[in-house]
């Protein structure tokens, strides 16, 4: 169990966040740490996704503060945590199925040409857009794209889980985010999204990934929170316990002894 | 795999089946095929729409008269009366056609530059019940005088009151554009009860109280009925919220008549008030002879058919079109009171014999 | 999960195949249309009858442009002849009662339009309501204030300055009779389709008809999307009024009856999916151009109106029946 004296890459403090009378987040705190990989289990309910959704700017807390490097922070909308360069693949995984794999990997980014075609005309560089996905693509090491101008709806569930991992890793500088990107993987497809996080934490990126997947879990998290019923249950590390415990103390039916953290 | 199959062969069916009815259709006529030599005038008959009874009895005398006169007629129609693009689309659809002569009751002025168009290519043009403004736009006119017509249950209503205050609903085609056909009846009416008529040209300036040739009057309301039977019904209704003292009812046609009468019935109202109209259709007629209308004037659209589609006949044939009537600028193919109630002062039929010259 | 793919039947890889190029069927049918009415009629495939084709299709083409761009974000827009009615009396009365020059006139007549546009636009994005009840009341709207301002009469094409009708001015190619107003037509689809095509509002035009929680997520402003997508179509409305003059010659309040119903049956000839995110430019531009030659064709066959009026309905029906296969490759 390795106590971290460095600074947290993000760090949140006290989140709140009500729809109506149903509370999602009772007041959550957590740190992600550089070059580490975060993992947040918890069971149905318990404001896994809410959560990720307020550290992003996909959702506004009603109470809280976040800090990023040390510097307070406060997102409004998707766009200002991008800005941040915090990448986040969302359950949805947030992509145009219309639309090719080039322009789904830079939605809302897109590269223009240079020059007064780019200034004036405001005309796309396809081919830059093209090559930059497959390169990005590649570096994940996917080897089953092979075409950047294919329809996103034409991919397999498991390709286009590829391609927003792709992505997020493509366009994050600081953190990157995964809410349950193995959720509707076969085994070789998960295979591929696990290598995917590996590489992005040898880079020095810090992940945190939100997974209902034990065995997933327990393979690639350096650290472990737990969500129950709005809070922070605790945080445990795969070698301070293992799954059983882990899953009771997501489940009530054991508590985290104090002084671990 | 079975699903594809039925989509596509659904979808091979639904497309070709749109492209067979042209096929299909074709076989059925030969309307299509160019005309051969020997002088057949082409004619196309250009209607306001397909539902109008005094349309279809127009077009009816025109195919009649097409037959006798060896003449190859087509007889189409816009969306609806107004629809002035769909008129142009089918006068340029005519011209393409080769067609000799265009008969045409114009929807409204943007039909205009078609009109002209068609006429410099060497069609001739020929307005029908509805005069185009300006009236040289076409190469005659057949119409009946509207004017006149109004005039004419005007001078009848003025008799039948008998001196008695009336209060008048009128009960107008359009209140958003202005036609001829709908402005002169609304006019000649007024005239012919000896209102005031402030500017002939305007519809609805007149003033709201005043003298009649026998009495005192108040205009209760002006509403449009687009020439149909429940515009009519509505029309009458919405009069009859605003004043329930209505005495004598103007009516643009007699669709229009029969809707207000169906109005005034639900008010337990209709032997209370007079209402006159024009057409002279045998619906109208009858009505006249059971007293649901009043008087109305007659109008002759076989008339006018017969004489666009001869017009264009002899015009093939190398003779002249005919020329207008005197003090008129378009040909006056006549009008006729018709009511069994008849006044002094005013010439008028009776439905007995108005049975005879009905359409 | 296999890696080897099945032999695709011919079916399928149709499928597949209509699904990433839209505009083939529309195409294909077109020339089958023209083919056949050919065969009816051989006047169909003369000079004066493709150009009378290509004058007609004029209006509805452009403001079936209009139509396209709100349908690829989900929406439809109802307004859409009244809006452009509105512009083109607007500039006529301006023209011919006020003594506007027609330059001024014209540019009057399409910022009204992208008034029109904006207050749809603005309705739809900001307050998040329907476009088909936005559109629908609009409709009313925009009808009622042209009476006001008009009264129902029309504006001759000689009581107004000359320039005001200058769409309608011919312009003969290649043995073909054009005009002005085909030729700006032609302009706006090319611009139209460049943006859609080319540029990144364009993308996001997609993506927001597509999948809108996707682009909001992917953080493009779904509202400013919208909005800017209705005044774009509100611009187009007021030009396609200015081609409406010079077709016409004059300024008629009734110009266009049924505009709503001409523009989206082109656009769905076309293979824009009413859903959104899926289509083209190209394709409406056949789709107009389909309904007006079935128009000239079964005329030039010697039919009746009832003829046009079915084929086009069964059309209609077909073309959304084919965009339902089509959608069917895994979505």
């Amino acid at each position: 169990m390795t106590v971290t004296t460095k600074q947290p890459v993000l760090s949140a403090k006290g989140i709140r966040k009500t729809f109506g009378r149903v509370v999602g987040l009772d007041g959550v705190d957590l740190d992600v740490f550089p070059g580490e990989v975060l993992a947040i289990i918890g069971d149905n309910g318990a404001g896994k996704s809410t959560l990720i959704q307020c550290l992003t700017g996909a959702l506004v807390p009603d109470e809280g503060t976040l800090e990023l490097d040390g510097k307070r922070v406060s997102f409004r909308r998707p766009q200002d945590a991008k800005d941040m360069g915090i990448e986040t693949v969302y359950q949805s995984l947030a992509m145009s199925p219309a639309l090719d794999i080039a322009s789904n990997m830079f939605l809302g980014r897109e590269i223009r040409k240079a020059g007064p075609l780019g200034s004036v005309l405001r005309m796309l560089d396809r081919k830059a857009m093209r090559e930059k996905s497959m390169a990005a693509v590649q570096q994940l090491g996917i080897r089953t794209i092979q075409n950047p101008g294919q329809r996103v709806e034409t991919l397999s569930g498991g390709q286009r889980q590829a391609i927003a991992v792709a992505r997020a890793a493509a366009f994050g500088s600081k953190l990157v985010l995964l809410d349950e990107p193995t959720a509707a993987l076969g085994v070789r497809e998960s295979g591929l999204v696990l290598d995917a996080i590996r590489a992005l934490r040898d880079r020095g990126l810090p992940v945190i990934l939100i997974s209902h997947n034990m065995p997933h879990v327990w393979e690639i998290a350096d650290r472990i929170h737990i969500q129950r019923l709005g809070r922070r249950a605790g945080v445990i590390t795969p070698s301070s316990h293992d799954m059983t415990e882990g899953v009771a103390i997501m489940t009530g039916a054991k508590t985290l002894d104090t002084g671990k953290e | 795999m079975t699903r594809t199959s039925w989509h596509r062969r659904a979808l091979t069916t639904l497309t070709v089946s749109a492209l067979l009815i042209p096929g299909l259709a074709a076989c059925g006529g030969s309307e299509g095929t160019p005309a051969a030599e020997g002088g057949e005038a082409k004619v196309t008959l250009i209607l306001k729409d397909l539902q109008n009874p005094f349309f279809t009895a127009l077009a009816d005398g025109a195919k009649a008269e097409a037959a006798k006169n060896n003449v190859e007629l087509t007889v189409v129609a816009a969306k609806k009366d107004g629809d002035e693009q769909g008129q142009i689309d089918e006068i340029e659809s005519a011209v393409l056609k080769g067609q000799d002569g265009i008969l045409i009751l114009p929807s409204g002025p943007a039909v205009n530059k078609a009109m002209t168009d068609a006429r410099a290519q060497g069609v001739t043009v020929i307005a029908l019940d509805t005069p185009p403004d300006p009236i040289d736009t076409a190469d005659i006119t057949f119409a009946t005088d509207n004017f006149e017509a109004g005039k004419l249950i005007g001078e009848w209503s003025k008799a039948n009151l008998a001196g008695k205050p009336a209060v008048i609903a009128l009960l107008d085609q359009f209140s958003d554009r202005t036609i001829q056909t709908d402005l002169n009846r609304d006019q000649g009416f007024l005239e012919g009860m000896g209102i005031d008529l402030a500017d002939k040209t305007k519809k609805g300036d007149e003033a709201k109280t005043g003298n009649y040739a026998g009495g005192t009057y108040t205009i209760a309301c002006q509403e449009p009925t687009t020439g149909a039977e429940d515009g009519g019904r509505t029309a009458m209704e919405n009069c009859l919220t605003k004043n329930k003292d209505i005495n004598l009812v103007y009516t643009i046609n007699e669709p229009s008549a029969s809707g207000a009468y169906k109005a005034l019935q639900a008010a337990g109202m209709q032997d209370k008030v007079t209402i006159v109209s024009i057409d002279g259709s045998c619906d109208g007629v009858k009505n006249v002879g059971e007293g649901v209308i009043a008087a109305t004037s007659m109008q002759f659209p076989v008339k006018m058919a017969e004489l666009g589609v001869k017009a264009v006949a002899d015009k093939v044939a190398g003779k002249a079109l005919p020329a207008v009537s005197d003090g008129l600028d378009f040909y006056n193919t006549g009008t006729e009171l018709i009511t069994d109630k008849a006044q002094a002062g005013v010439t008028s039929t009776t439905t007995a014999d108005a049975t005879k010259t009905c359409w | 999960m296999t890696s080897t793919k099945k032999a695709a039947s011919p079916a399928l890889r149709a499928q597949h195949f209509l699904h990433e190029n839209p505009w083939v069927s529309p195409l294909v049918l077109l020339v089958l249309s023209v083919a056949v009415f050919t065969l009816l009629n051989p006047a169909f495939a003369q000079p004066r009858a493709i150009s009378l084709l290509l004058q007609q299709t004029a209006v509805v083409a452009a403001l079936a442009v209009g139509q396209t761009l709100i349908i690829l974000t989900g929406g439809i827009d109802l307004s859409v002849g009244a809006a452009a009615i509105l512009g083109c009396m607007s500039s006529a009365l301006l023209a011919s009662q006020h003594g506007l020059p027609a330059p001024a006139a014209i540019a009057v007549g399409i910022l009204i339009g992208a008034l029109c546009g904006l207050l749809n636009g603005a309705l739809v994005s900001r307050l998040k309501l329907p476009p088909f009840i936005v559109t629908l009341g609009t409709l009313s709207v925009f009808t009622a204030i042209t009476l006001m301002l008009t009264g129902g009469s029309t504006v001759q094409g000689r009581d107004m300055p000359e320039a005001m009708t200058a769409a309608g001015t011919r312009i003969p190619f290649l043995g073909l009779d054009l005009n002005v107003g085909i030729l700006v037509v032609g302009l706006v689809y090319l611009a139209v389709g460049f943006a859609l095509g080319f540029t990144a509002w364009g993308r996001r035009v997609y993506a927001v008809g597509d999948a809108p929680e996707a682009a909001r997520l992917a953080g493009i402003s779904v509202s400013r999307v919208l909005l800017s997508v209705y005044i774009v179509a509100g611009i187009i409305y007021g030009i396609a009024a200015w081609v409406l003059i010079g077709r016409a010659g004059a300024a008629s309040p009734n110009g266009i009856v049924d505009a709503n119903l001409a523009s989206i049956t082109a656009v769905v000839i076309g293979g824009t999916s009413l859903f959104g995110g899926r289509g083209g430019v190209v394709g409406t531009v056949l789709g107009a151009l389909i309904v007006q030659s079935f128009a000239i064709g079964l005329t030039l066959a010697g039919l009746d109106d009832e003829y046009r009026v079915l084929a086009v309905g069964i059309l209609v029906i077909a073309a959304v029946a084919a965009d339902q296969w089509i959608r069917k490759v895994r979505t």
